[in-house]
């Protein structure tokens, strides 16, 4: 585990600058998110105390989110739509075949925490499904060899 | 000089527009081929994408869908003045799929670049504004209560009495904001416009803070979508540069701004007042209505909240008149609609028509049928939420009564179209395991009824005596009436439409005798 106490100040950089906006919870954790890949659990209580909220007011929006990740992200991250849009393009068979090829284990992670398969519902792209979002970059009409070329090129480091 | 025009559009560089865009530069530079590509939104005709249009003198010439290994051909014939290519679409403005539309909000989709003013202002840009500006607050609510419009989430409220609600409150501040937490399977209008057309909603969201009194204006978008993201801070950043916001719009003396706000994958928020709770740092839970949030909504303050159609319908209304807009569509359902054709179809993209054409047009004649090209089996009208249509139905017009007469609903106008394949129990199973997902846990039904569903879905499929099998169907029928009438909002209450529709017109995937209600 890596010593959280050195994302102190990009917490403490991002609680002065939007502690008084209204509403800055969401915007604050997503920016914490952003510098240090997840949120540390010692990000908590700095945020509780510059918001003027209990600990349990601050996790309890934490753990609400989907996006939110309170552990380091894996190297990769793989989100697949598994909405009914992408469903009727066959998007089981494409969750099955990346879990089979990437060895991942049920919540979609691979033992070298290279790889993180995760679940989303809609990308917006719904009209060429099926699609997956790689390292931050969508495509779509996806078919399993296309799927296939493009984990490999995101393994090896292309641009993917 | 050849002008070139290649989308943007987030979905169209999900297949490819960015690397044909790169080939056609590289390539021209090879070939001292002076060139112009401007980046474009999308036309929404998605099966074509990419595709690149050709500026020529009867109007632009299409081609696609384009991939890099037709660059080299493409650019000869466009050298040597021809329009023979195997991708050559002729005029694109002549595609039948495009011609027959009737785009109001989507006018300048595919035309104009995203964060041009000057081709906003072209297309005649900010007309509704400068119209609004010139009349009272109150003359702009009631154009928009004559237009007919109604709330384009899902709910279909009639928007001019939302209006007319926050005008008349009296409060020391007010907001608009706006629902672009555009979470629905099968729907993609929203994307379309924020990242296309990112001036047309700023415009519409500063017409409506000037006519009810609001300064301020939050845009909740969903973090899926990085591109509308961006692209709406870009362009909220020149329109404050050139007046459009700020504290005097266009020399009116009144002030209003705009912030973008962003969700953080909660399908929950995009329920109004969940995402309310959201913008105040909260969990997106969902608040009991009264008060309502015209009345009571963001900080506890009159809010003005629409979803990004709703607002984006304004600024036509108000630079063409209500009485044009209303002359489009049928009965009370007024205007036009975009509608979204997704899944299993041939020809998907976007389809924006007056209200009233039957779905039978839109899945078969726009969307010609499934893309597998197996027999079509239903399609879900409506998200997540809304009912599995068989082919019986599809004469259904799309209207809001209409489709609430067949125990359906039209919601964001996505339509996700289902090939034979698709097992309608296991998507029931699916649409309950959702709500089981996304339910914020605030109202019994949806929190824990969502789960039982689940178990009951799956007992009746694994159940091998017809009596255990009609028991637990039994179950199912009334759990889902228990959730419709039950919940506090559409999630759990609507969650019973794609489950009682697939048990009702499916039976056989569920292992039960087919009734003649089927089919």
């Amino acid at each position: 585990m890596p010593d959280e106490a050195l994302h102190l100040p990009l917490i403490n950089r991002i609680l002065a600058l939007e502690k008084d906006t209204p509403g800055s919870l969401l915007p604050i954790l997503h920016a914490i998110q952003q510098g240090a890949g997840y949120i540390p659990s010692i990000a908590v209580p700095e945020i509780a105390q510059a918001l003027n909220l209990s600990k349990a007011e601050v996790q309890g929006v934490i753990s609400f989110y989907h996006d939110f990740r309170t552990t380091p992200p894996a190297q990769h991250i793989l989100r697949l739509c598994q909405a009914e849009s992408c469903q009727s393009m066959g998007s089981g068979l494409l969750a099955a075949q990346l879990k089979e090829r990437l060895s991942l284990n049920e919540s979609g992670d691979s033992a070298d925490a290279r790889v993180s398969l995760q679940t989303v519902y809609c990308l917006g792209a719904c009209a060429c499904s099926p699609a997956m979002e790689i390292d931050g970059r969508l495509h779509a009409r996806l078919t399993p060899e296309r799927l296939d070329d493009l984990v490999n090129r995101c393994l090896e480091g292309q641009a993917c | 000089m050849l002008k070139l025009f290649i989308p943007c559009d987030s979905l169209a560089r999900a297949v490819g527009a960015d690397e044909v865009a790169t080939a056609l530069t590289r390539e021209a530079q090879l070939r001292g081929l002076p060139l112009e590509l401007q980046r474009t939104s999308s036309r929404g005709l998605y099966w074509l994408e990419p595709m690149l249009e050709v500026e020529s003198a009867n109007g632009r010439l299409g081609f696609g869908p384009v991939t890099c290994a037709d660059v080299p051909s493409l650019l000869d014939a466009l050298t040597a003045g021809s329009n023979e290519h195997p991708r050559a679409l002729g005029l694109v403005e002549d595609i039948a799929y495009l011609k027959s539309q009737q785009r109001l909000l989507f006018a300048r989709a595919g035309i104009t670049r995203p964060l041009s003013l000057d081709d906003y202002l072209a297309h005649a840009g900010f007309k509704g504004l400068e119209q609004s500006i010139k009349m009272d607050g109150a003359d702009v609510v009631a154009a928009v209560l004559d237009s007919g419009l109604r709330g384009r989430g899902g709910a279909a409220f009639p928007a001019g009495i939302k209006w007319r609600t926050v005008r008349d409150a009296q409060a020391v501040q007010k907001y608009i904001v706006c629902n672009a937490d555009e979470g629905d399977s099968g729907t993609f209008a929203d994307r379309m416009l924020m990242e296309g057309d990112p001036f047309l909603l700023i415009e519409g969201m500063t017409i409506a803070g000037l006519a009810v009194g609001a300064s301020k204006g939050y845009i909740y978008v969903r973090s899926e979508y990085p591109d509308a993201i961006n692209t709406l801070n870009n362009a909220l950043e020149i329109a404050r540069q050139a007046g459009y916001l700020g504290t005097d719009i266009c020399a009116s003396a009144q002030p209003f701004d705009i912030e973008v706000r962003v969700g953080a994958g909660a399908y929950i928020c995009g329920e109004e007042t969940a995402l309310l709770e959201s913008l105040e740092g909260k969990r997106g839970t969902v608040r009991p209505k009264p008060p309502l949030p015209a009345l009571e909504g963001l900080f506890g303050l009159p809010t003005l909240v629409h979803n990004v159609l709703t607002l984006t319908s304004v600024p036509v209304i108000m630079a063409r008149g209500a009485q044009y807009y209303r002359d489009f569509g049928m009965g009370r359902s007024l205007g036009t609609m975009p509608f979204q054709l997704a899944g299993n179809v041939r020809y998907g993209g976007l389809v924006e028509r007056a209200f009233g054409l039957s779905l039978r047009e839109l899945i078969e004649g726009y969307g010609g049928g499934t893309a597998s090209g197996l027999p079509l089996k239903a399609a879900q009208v409506g998200g997540p939420l809304g009912a599995w249509i068989p082919p019986a139905h599809f004469d259904t017009p799309l209207d809001y009564e209409a489709l609430a007469g067949i125990g359906a609903m039209l919601g964001h106008g996505g339509v996700v179209v289902a090939d034979e394949s698709l097992n309608m129990a296991q998507m029931a199973r699916f649409a309950l395991q959702f709500c089981a997902e996304e339910s914020c846990g605030k109202c019994t039904p949806c929190r824990i009824g969502s789960t039982r569903g689940v178990e009951v879905v799956e007992r009746l499929i694994a159940s091998t005596a017809p009596a255990a099998r009609e028991e637990q169907a039994q179950l199912l029928w009334d759990l889902c009436d228990t959730l419709q009438y039950g919940s506090l909002c559409a999630l759990g209450g609507m969650t019973s439409y794609p489950v009682s529709s697939a048990l009702k017109h499916f039976p056989a995937d569920f292992g039960m005798a087919t009734t003649e209600a089927t089919q």
